[in-house]
């Protein structure tokens, strides 16, 4: 099997709501867990019988599309058996419906829950109500730790260590879960983040998660080792955020005449779909700094590897 | 070409210094500053006369682009030279309004014709003034704006107005904001007073204006932005001001000729040159205006230059529109009103109408009188006496709520890079 021994680190949490709450030994374990199940991705045979017999139900109650596909693909690796109830959270009054269903699928006794939904806070609320192992997928703007988890993992891939790495998250972070996600995870591994986008999506005290906050472009990615590109939501605009598109990429849009201020061997992440021409020139995202389609590949290795630390922990509890 | 001013007061804000002095001028510079400098030139006798740095109006409204029939870039020169303005601000609220790079390369181009002074557009809050979403606002810096206002309005939605001061606070934008709640103001034509209450006309409680200081001041304090409070006209707003500053929020005010010279009983004669946004108060408000002028609550005084066609001015109050010239006027009410009075001294003067303007934009070369700065000073006679006089004005509107009026003081030269530009 594809686990690591190395790292001596024990996975003992029942669920993954966050980086927040993970230590950086437990955020290593699962990198390291990846890098090993990444190996079976490459196999003729890309499966392992390690999850067999265990269920996971992919509730994703708001839209996703590579996410959903990513963890089903995932757990089917593992030999896993998935049930996906896709819905839309927002026509469902006030969390009652989240309780009933979440009552619902713990009676049909599966052993994973992978949540997507549109409120902050669903993955927890849903993780007290239910013993199976709860993985947040996204929830609302707070927290995406598998998203943060193959960012790192596709850093480290190229940078090795992430202490003392200069990563600059560039975007509307006031609404990201990617974001907040990244500064945990990336902070526990001791980089340097520098978060910059109009004053107008900063969060407020944003600095006190020990970031530099930075509303100048060219600044921040002056020296940066990694540029994480946020993907821009057009319905912004109307909420008073910033005047135009066009203003938008004048100021914060990265493309290759900006790079040029960046670091030769600067890499660009985006956690995707991305806006071409708007956070992101069609030229950089194709170009060799851009490592979006490795972020793809490397999101099935980390999920495997939190469905894997999850559902075996699930497993041994039940025992 | 060289030119010197001989034996001058020079007033210089900067050093808090006022002494006689000559200032040799070479080429559009200040090349000398001492005593008894030898002429072998033009020469200027400025016995007995003020020499402050070129006046500086934080507010003026130029008209242009759309209604040229009031003011043009020329005409609104000419008025801003003969009242010893070297540096103006224009208002958009314009038609088109200022909110685009196209419009300040227009007034560009156009003062670049008139040659006279600079002239520093300010840009819309929010496209259109319409109060929807704010403008593009790096594009209007980077075209040339300081400052952005929604002038002639608040900005009514207040979420928008916090983003529109974060998103200013990151580029370095000064918030000029025009203090009036529309719902409280209410259509009315004057201060709500007893005065009104005779008079019958509708009123303008004194609440339009004060809500709003208080509500930009308290988005000022929250997102850190640079907020400058336009035309003050009531105490109670200089008190609220007054705990912000105390509090160090990023705040400066101005207020105008009209609120600092006349109170609202002017209006009992239905001269519609006294229908003026925000209105004339009451005396106790300018009282009170008096002592912040003297406090340094109020930062600057700014003129408000309101042109208006003689025809909308002349028709019955409540059908008039709002507004009062002010560039050809300011300067001799000020003196005739706080010097005369001896509420403050040319120092003092010089800080107001010329050094903190120049501060709270960041003009660093602007405000106050040195050797290696352009020569922009104005000379005055403190001693002149004039009347004003509707026929005199150069400016193309005649609206002016002083007009009958004996002021001290008067410019008699107004140089600008150098040149001299204005000569009585």
């Amino acid at each position: 099997m594809a686990t690591n021994p190395s790292n001596k680190t024990k996975w003992n949490k029942k669920d993954l709501l966050g980086l927040e709450e993970l230590t950086k030994e437990e955020i290593e374990l699962v990198l390291d867990t990846a890098d090993s199940f990444k190996e079976v991705l490459t196999r003729e045979v890309k499966k392992v019988p390690t999850l067999r017999g265990k269920t996971v139900v992919l509730l994703f109650l708001e839209p996703s599309t590579r996410t959903r596909t990513s963890f089903e693909l995932a757990a089917k690796r593992l030999s896993a058996d998935t049930i996906s109830i896709a819905g839309n959270s927002s026509s469902i009054v006030k969390g009652e419906s989240l309780t009933d269903t979440a009552k619902n699928i713990e009676a049909m006794n599966v052993d994973v829950i992978v949540l997507r939904h549109m409120a902050e806070g669903s993955a927890y609320m849903l993780s007290k109500q239910v013993d199976a192992a709860v993985i947040n997928a996204g929830d609302g703007c707070h927290e995406h730790p598998t998203q943060a988890l193959l960012d790192i993992m596709t850093i480290r891939e190229r940078k090795q260590n992430i202490q003392d790495l200069k990563i600059a998250i560039v975007g509307d972070i006031a609404h990201s879960r990617v974001a907040r996600s990244n500064i945990w995870g990336l902070k526990k591994l001791g980089a340097h983040v520098i978060v910059c986008g109009p004053a107008t999506l900063m969060p407020k005290d944003v600095e006190e998660l020990g970031v530099e906050v930075s509303y100048d472009i060219n600044d921040a990615i002056k020296d940066a080792d990694v540029i994480n590109v946020l993907r821009l939501q057009m319905e912004r605009q109307k909420e008073h955020l910033f005047p135009s598109i066009r203003e938008y990429i004048r100021l914060f849009g990265i493309d290759k005449e900006r790079l040029t201020h960046a670091k030769k061997d600067v890499l660009i992440l985006h956690p995707g779909p991305v806006n071409r021409g708007i956070e992101l020139s069609a030229d950089v995202a194709d170009s060799p700094y851009a490592l979006i389609l490795n972020q793809v590949t490397n999101g099935i290795a980390v999920r495997m590897a939190v469905l894997y630390l999850l559902g075996v922990q699930k497993g041994e509890k039940q025992k | 070409m060289s030119l010197l001013i001989q034996n001058g007061l020079v007033v210089d804000p900067a050093t808090n210094k006022a002494q006689i002095q000559d200032i040799l001028i070479e080429k559009s510079g200040i090349a000398k500053l001492a005593k008894n400098i030898k002429a072998d030139n033009k020469t200027i006798d400025a016995t007995g006369k003020i020499i402050l740095p070129g006046l500086i109006d934080l507010h003026t409204h130029l008209r242009v682009p759309g209604r040229e029939d009031e003011e043009t870039i020329l005409s609104g020169s000419l008025a801003a030279v003969k009242g010893g303005f070297t540096t103006i601000m224009c208002m958009p609220n314009t038609n088109p309004v200022i909110d685009n790079a196209s419009v300040v390369d227009l007034i560009k181009k156009e003062n670049a014709k008139a040659g006279l002074i600079d002239i520093i557009p300010v840009g819309a809050i929010t496209k259109g003034q319409l109060g929807c979403e704010f403008s593009e606002l790096a594009e209007l810096k980077e075209a040339g704006c300081l400052a952005i206002s929604e002038d002639g309005k608040s900005v009514e939605n207040t979420h928008l107005m916090r983003r529109a001061l974060e998103y200013a606070r990151m580029l370095g934008l000064l918030v000029i904001s025009h203090c009036e709640d529309k719902n409280l103001s209410n259509s009315g034509l004057m201060h709500e007073d007893i005065v009104s209450t005779k008079l019958g006309l509708k009123g303008i409680p004194d609440i339009a204006e004060t809500i709003i200081v208080g509500r930009d001041i308290e988005l000022a304090r929250f997102t850190k932005a640079k907020l400058h409070l336009a035309h003050i006209s009531t105490g109670r707003a200089l008190e609220l001001i007054k705990r912000a500053k105390d509090d160090s929020v990023d705040v400066t005010a101005e207020t105008c000729p009209h609120y600092i010279a006349l109170n609202d009983e002017a209006v009992s004669t239905f001269n519609t040159n006294t229908k003026i946004n925000p209105p004339l108060r009451t005396e106790k408000d300018r009282q009170q205006i008096l002592k912040a002028l003297q406090s340094g609550i109020i930062d600057c005084i700014s003129t408000d230059h309101a042109p208006h066609n003689q025809a909308e001015k002349e028709l019955e109050y409540n059908l008039a529109p709002f507004g009062t010239i002010g560039l050809e006027t300011a300067l001799s009410v000020v003196i005739t009103e706080l010097l005369e009075n001896k509420l403050i001294d040319w120092l003092q003067l010089a800080k107001l109408m010329s050094l903190n303007p120049a501060k709270r934009l960041g003009l660093k070369d602007k405000g106050f009188i040195a050797e290696g700065l352009e020569a922009n000073l104005v000379i005055i006679d403190p001693q002149a006496e004039w009347l004003v006089k509707e026929g005199d004005f150069v400016s193309k509107s005649k609206n002016s709520v002083f007009i009958g009026k004996k002021l001290k003081g008067c410019v008699d030269y107004t140089i600008s890079k150098g040149r001299i530009v204005f000569k009585r």
